[in-house]
């Protein structure tokens, strides 16, 4: 192995066989190969059709929070939280990870009723959410608006990390296990020679393999179709944007449901955010800058924080989120093509999710435990009818 | 020296850092400004491009083996992605468009 072939920027060639090929190198692909790696599996291949972090990866707002309105996604992300708050020990990159909550704007009354059954369900799993009166989430955000909203839901343990270093964090270190990872490298085509048998097709030569593992996000539909798979799910263009840095002053994100409005201070200072926006949704990725959001996303904001109306916009941006019907992701094998595994329809929060579902993936692919995710959120619920649904998505 | 040298004076991204991600293998600007954080502080990348581009240019031209290894990557340096808008527009001229109502 030459030490070039050791690097997360590309390994320098592709093997003709392999136990596991996983396609797409963000989180979810960096994370499930570096866990199957931890625990002694080698001979894992990541293809990556671009750079790492330049997927949805790389563009989202970095939010880890605990507050959902079904118990599988609390349950997940309680223990996500955990593994964040260990991740700069365990791989030894700081991913600024900062729980200062999130803050829910509730503006109306019904809507603060739906909100009190949620806040119960997450309170009976041990989350620690409160619903504030305007005046108790004015001493934590002076700030806000007061005329702008009737209530807030709080839990002070949900935060933000920078997303770029977690990425890094996870390709460094499954490299360091003997991950390959090969970036600026498209898959074009995979056959499934029977069960558990692979071709995988790539600009980089083919590579037989025993697994593939579709961890490619908004591009999952287009790899399952390469095996005649049809997914549910479609790409949705999000835009976000962030302004100049200001010294620290907001502790929590701040979002309003209703809208999709949400917004953090990071680390650096900046104010970044986003809101949804209407979109033509026609099964292509589409990552244009639009001013319409702009202009939305400003007066939304400034009606929420008025006193932000002089800080100016540095950059905007757009990431593919991953939308599946039901706002549930889709796992396991489709039973058509066994040794084919799906990671995806995460909705825009597959980010805050990675670090849970990978560790359950591998544990999962190496024998262990089945985690009651892996049964909920099988791709045959499209046609037999699904029983509930994650309401509590921004964006 | 190159500890002390600085490429983006926004982010205080030194050449060192560069060298860092360079020596890692990312030759593309994305990767290097994703890895590092240059381009990313108050000027957008304004006063870093061009020097990144020509220490891009020079390790890339001395690497025999990058196409074999990222068959997909552009072949020669490129700026980065250009981000709106082109100069810093403050939230309150911003809002007082009129975005809910604009047709795509």
């Amino acid at each position: 192995m030459s030490a070039k072939e050791k690097m997360p920027a590309s390994a320098d060639r592709l093997a003709t066989e392999a136990e596991t090929v996983i396609v797409g190198g963000g989180i979810m692909g960096l994370g499930i190969a570096y866990e199957l790696a931890k625990r002694g599996r080698s001979d894992i291949h990541v293809i990556e059709q671009e750079y790492l972090t330049s997927g949805a990866s790389g563009r989202n707002g970095g939010g880890v929070r605990m507050q959902w309105s079904t118990e599988l996604n609390i349950r997940l992300m309680q223990e996500s939280i955990e593994i964040c708050r260990n991740f700069a020990s365990e791989l030894g990159i700081n991913v600024w990870l900062r729980q200062g909550g999130y803050l829910f704007l509730i503006r109306s009354q019904e809507e603060l009723g739906r909100m009190e059954q949620t806040v119960a369900l997450q309170n009976r799993c041990g989350v620690p959410t409160r619903i504030l009166t305007p005046q108790e989430a004015l001493r934590i955000v002076p700030e806000l608006h007061p005329k702008g909203f009737v209530a807030a839901c709080y839990n002070p343990r949900d935060g933000v990390v920078f997303p770029w270093p977690f990425l890094w964090g996870y390709a460094h270190a499954a490299s360091e296990l003997g991950v390959h990872i090969h970036t600026y490298t498209k898959v074009t085509a995979i056959e499934a020679r029977g069960p558990h048998s692979f071709v995988v097709t790539t600009s980089k030569g083919a590579i037989r393999c025993e697994r593939v593992i579709n961890c490619a996000g908004a591009w999952s539909p287009a790899i399952a179709k390469l095996l005649g798979i049809e997914l549910p799910n479609h790409p949705h263009r999000h835009e976000i944007l962030a302004t100049e840095s200001l010294k620290p002053f907001l502790n929590p994100l701040v979002s309003v449901l209703s809208s999709g409005l949400y917004f953090s201070q990071s680390m650096r200072g900046e104010i970044v955010g986003g809101i949804t926006v209407p979109d033509v949704d026609d099964g292509q990725v589409h990552l244009g800058s639009r001013l319409r959001f702009l202009e939305m996303m400003s007066a939304e904001l400034l009606s929420v924080m008025p006193c932000l109306s002089q800080v100016r916009v540095l950059r905007q941006w757009a990431g593919p989120y991953d939308v599946s019907p039901d706002g549930l992701p889709i796992l396991g094998e489709p039973d058509a093509v066994p040794g084919f595994y799906l990671a995806c329809g995460f909705v825009g929060h597959g980010f805050m999710m990675a670090p849970v579902i990978a560790r359950h993936y591998a544990e999962l692919l190496c024998g262990g435990p089945r985690h009651p995710v892996f049964d909920r959120c099988r791709l045959s619920r499209f046609q037999n009818g699904t029983s509930e649904k994650e309401v509590m998505i921004i964006g | 020296m190159s500890e002390k040298c600085i490429v983006c004076p926004c982010e205080d991204v030194t050449l060192a850092d560069v060298e860092q991600a360079i020596g890692l293998g990312y030759l593309d600007i994305d990767e290097v400004k994703r890895f590092t954080g240059l381009g990313t502080g108050s000027c957008q990348g304004k006063l870093c491009m061009v020097t990144t581009c020509q220490l891009l240019q020079t390790a890339q031209s001395a690497d025999s083996q990058r196409q074999a290894r990222q068959p997909e990557a552009q072949k020669v340096p490129h700026p980065f992605t250009p981000r709106p808008p082109v100069v810093p527009v403050s939230l309150g001229v911003l809002a007082a468009g009129k975005g809910a109502d604009r047709e795509r």
